[in-house]
């Protein structure tokens, strides 16, 4: 594919990863129709980015990254509301590390097997941990819902910054995403970032070169879901709400269909991806009410059969990732 | 714990072979499919959705369950011969995870648009009058219709083992699954080999869907429910295991209907549990070969 002049902008973006999205997402609340409309496409574009490590840089499909968005977001929201906790640090903290532990539990099991089996281990994995919170009503809320998180400010060296209005709450969220996009743009270009690549397109290979391919897509499987918890984590503090359908398979769905959409295996395709998503989610549902999920059902088919890197991995061509 | 007479343990566990039955019918198809074709069919259980509403519409307008129990199955499967032509097909040779986030699309699609038809609420399929009753096998009295159920799902293996064993679009199947480029070699067509055992398999998941209707009510989520359920008899039986279908549907759908009987909460947790520990001890499945299409 030719690079025109868009090429040329989406390779220097593609370059520059925290400073295009800090950028983008700066701006973003100022041009949607409502401001937590971006909120949502920050929040969701990171649970997209944490399943695109595993997916689109390691090779693996997983169909149950509900399980850690979920574990994010409960164990976030538990500690603030049932154990009136009042540190947001900590109550992220708890999100992310229950979110890493759960990944590292799953992923004992479901790395035992490739390719398919691991979607489908990931799966079924991802519907226990739904069907135990649906069941710990005393502690998730059950099928209620977790309610009455707090809205807390965020204490830094004493100052109390208020986090009420849905700008102070993106720049919060923007923050974090800054934190974990530089994170994982320092994770793939270190010598571990080569090995999952050397797995994802030859694992057998990486193998026979001595490197510890096991241990490499487990490491990669737990920081993928630590990831997906911390964006799970702010969007119970987004909502002060976290619904049980936060751990059912149709989340999982959705994160699938957002890394697709945008482009499996680049860096900015998830954001694309789940930005497009919820956008055309947020129209379509005017047209078709709860019918939605047909037409992107459809869309989504359309990408796999037509488009499969996506809109951002066709935008950019060949240059960066796949 | 309630009172446990043996009459009501022996009706659970005949419970349980029949929704070991079901899963079995819809385990062996997509085991089928994956054995041949490597591609994992999502859309399986939305397809075993789609079987229980054609029945229940056939049902309506012809007044007659057996009528159904033909047709819903015959349709699903020209269905699933149109989507391997058209929607599998340009797939292959592009590795197993892209057939199966099609199908996972597919599947959205098939359940918001039988939303859209039949409307959301779920629909009652009754079994036809003849199997109304319940049977005395002497020991407890049994409901006709699922003893039915069961013969259906045996003479169905049967006639699948026939076909596998006996014929030799049977014998172009198993070779097929073995080493399919051997079989190419051979001067064999086996595209159509495929198109076929796609259909096949479909119209199995179609038989189920219908002959599970009057049994667990009809409504659009109802194959999303069970294809998980499935996709766990797959991993604990082994992929592109008849054999291995069979028993671990059979142990499953045992499974699910003792801990429902003695511990309603686990229900739907213990599957997963039989999952995990089948695969710390044989990570390939039962009857599973390692290493197949990983």
């Amino acid at each position: 594919m030719s690079r025109g002049p868009f090429g040329r902008v989406a390779a220097w973006i593609a370059a520059h990863p925290v400073v295009s999205i800090v950028a983008f997402f700066a701006v973003l609340p100022f041009v949607v129709p409502y401001q937590s409309l971006a909120t949502q496409m920050l929040v969701y574009g990171l649970f997209a980015l944490g399943f695109n490590l595993l997916y689109g840089y390691t090779g693996l499909l997983s169909f149950g990254h509900a399980a850690y968005w979920g574990l994010g977001a409960y164990g976030a929201g538990i500690v603030l509301a049932k154990f009136g906790w009042t540190s947001l640090w900590a109550a992220l903290a708890v999100g992310v590390l229950a979110a890493g532990l759960g990944g590292a539990f799953v992923g004992f099991f479901a790395l035992r097997r490739r390719g398919i089996y691991f979607a489908m281990l990931t799966l079924a994995f991802a519907q226990l941990f739904y069907f135990i919170a649906f069941h710990l009503a005393d502690l998730t809320g059950g099928d209620d819902g977790l309610r009455g998180i707090p809205q807390l400010p965020l204490g830094v060296f004493g100052w109390s910054i208020p986090l009420k209005t849905p700008l102070a709450f993106h720049y919060f969220a923007l923050a974090w995403a800054a934190v974990a996009v530089a994170a994982l743009q320092r994770v793939l270009k270190s010598p571990f970032g080569a090995v999952l690549a050397a797995i994802r397109e030859n694992s057998d290979r990486a193998t026979a070169c001595g490197y510890d391919v096991n241990r490499a897509r487990l490491l990669s499987f737990v920081f993928s879901a630590s990831i997906t918890g911390l964006a799970g984590a702010l969007d119970a503090l987004r909502l002060n709400v976290v619904p049980v359908e936060a751990m059912f398979w149709s989340t999982s769905g959705q994160v699938v269909i957002m890394t697709l959409l945008g482009g499996a295996g680049t860096f900015f395709g998830p954001f694309v991806g789940a930005a497009t998503f919820l956008v055309l989610g947020d129209r379509l549902s005017v047209v078709l009410v709860d019918s939605w999920p047909l037409v992107i059902g459809a869309v989504f088919m359309a990408f796999v059969l037509f488009l499969p890197k996506g809109i951002w991995g066709t935008l950019i061509g060949g240059f960066h990732g796949r | 714990m309630p009172d446990i007479t043996l009459a009501a343990l022996a009706a659970q566990l005949f419970t349980g072979l029949i929704l070991g039955g079901i899963l079995v019918l819809l385990a062996i198809g997509l085991s089928l499919i994956f054995g041949l074709m490597t591609v994992v069919n999502f859309a399986h259980g939305s397809l075993y959705m789609l079987g229980a509403y054609v029945g229940f519409f056939v049902l309506g307008y012809t007044k007659s369950f057996w009528a159904a129990l033909v047709i819903a199955p015959l349709v699903v499967g020209v269905f699933g011969l149109v989507i391997e032509r058209f929607l599998i097909r340009p797939l292959y040779g592009r590795g197993p995870d892209d057939p199966l986030l099609l199908t996972f699309g597919l599947s959205l699609v098939l359940v918001e648009a039988v939303k859209l038809v039949a409307g959301k609420l779920g629909l009652t399929l009754d079994p036809p009058a003849a199997l109304a009753g319940a049977v005395d096998l002497g020991f407890m009295k049994f409901p006709a219709y699922r003893i039915f159920v069961l013969l259906v799902t045996v003479v169905v293996l049967v006639a699948l083992w026939l076909f596998l064993e006996k014929t030799n679009v049977g014998l172009v199947v198993r070779a097929g699954s073995r080493d399919a480029l051997m079989v190419r070699a051979l001067g064999i067509d086996l595209g159509r080999v495929w198109f076929l055992v796609f259909g096949l398999g479909i119209a199995m998941a179609g038989l189920a869907g219908i002959l599970a209707g009057p049994l667990r009510g009809v409504y659009a989520e109802m194959g999303i429910e069970i294809i998980i359920e499935a996709f766990v008899v797959v991993v604990v039986g082994g992929m592109g295991s008849l054999p291995g279908a069979i028993v671990a549907g059979l142990l499953i759908g045992e499974v699910i209907s003792l801990t429902t009987f003695f511990a309603p909460k686990l229900a739907e947790i213990v599957v997963f549990i039989v999952m995990a520990v089948v695969l710390l001890a044989r990570p390939s499945g039962l009857f599973g070969e390692a290493g197949l299409a990983e």
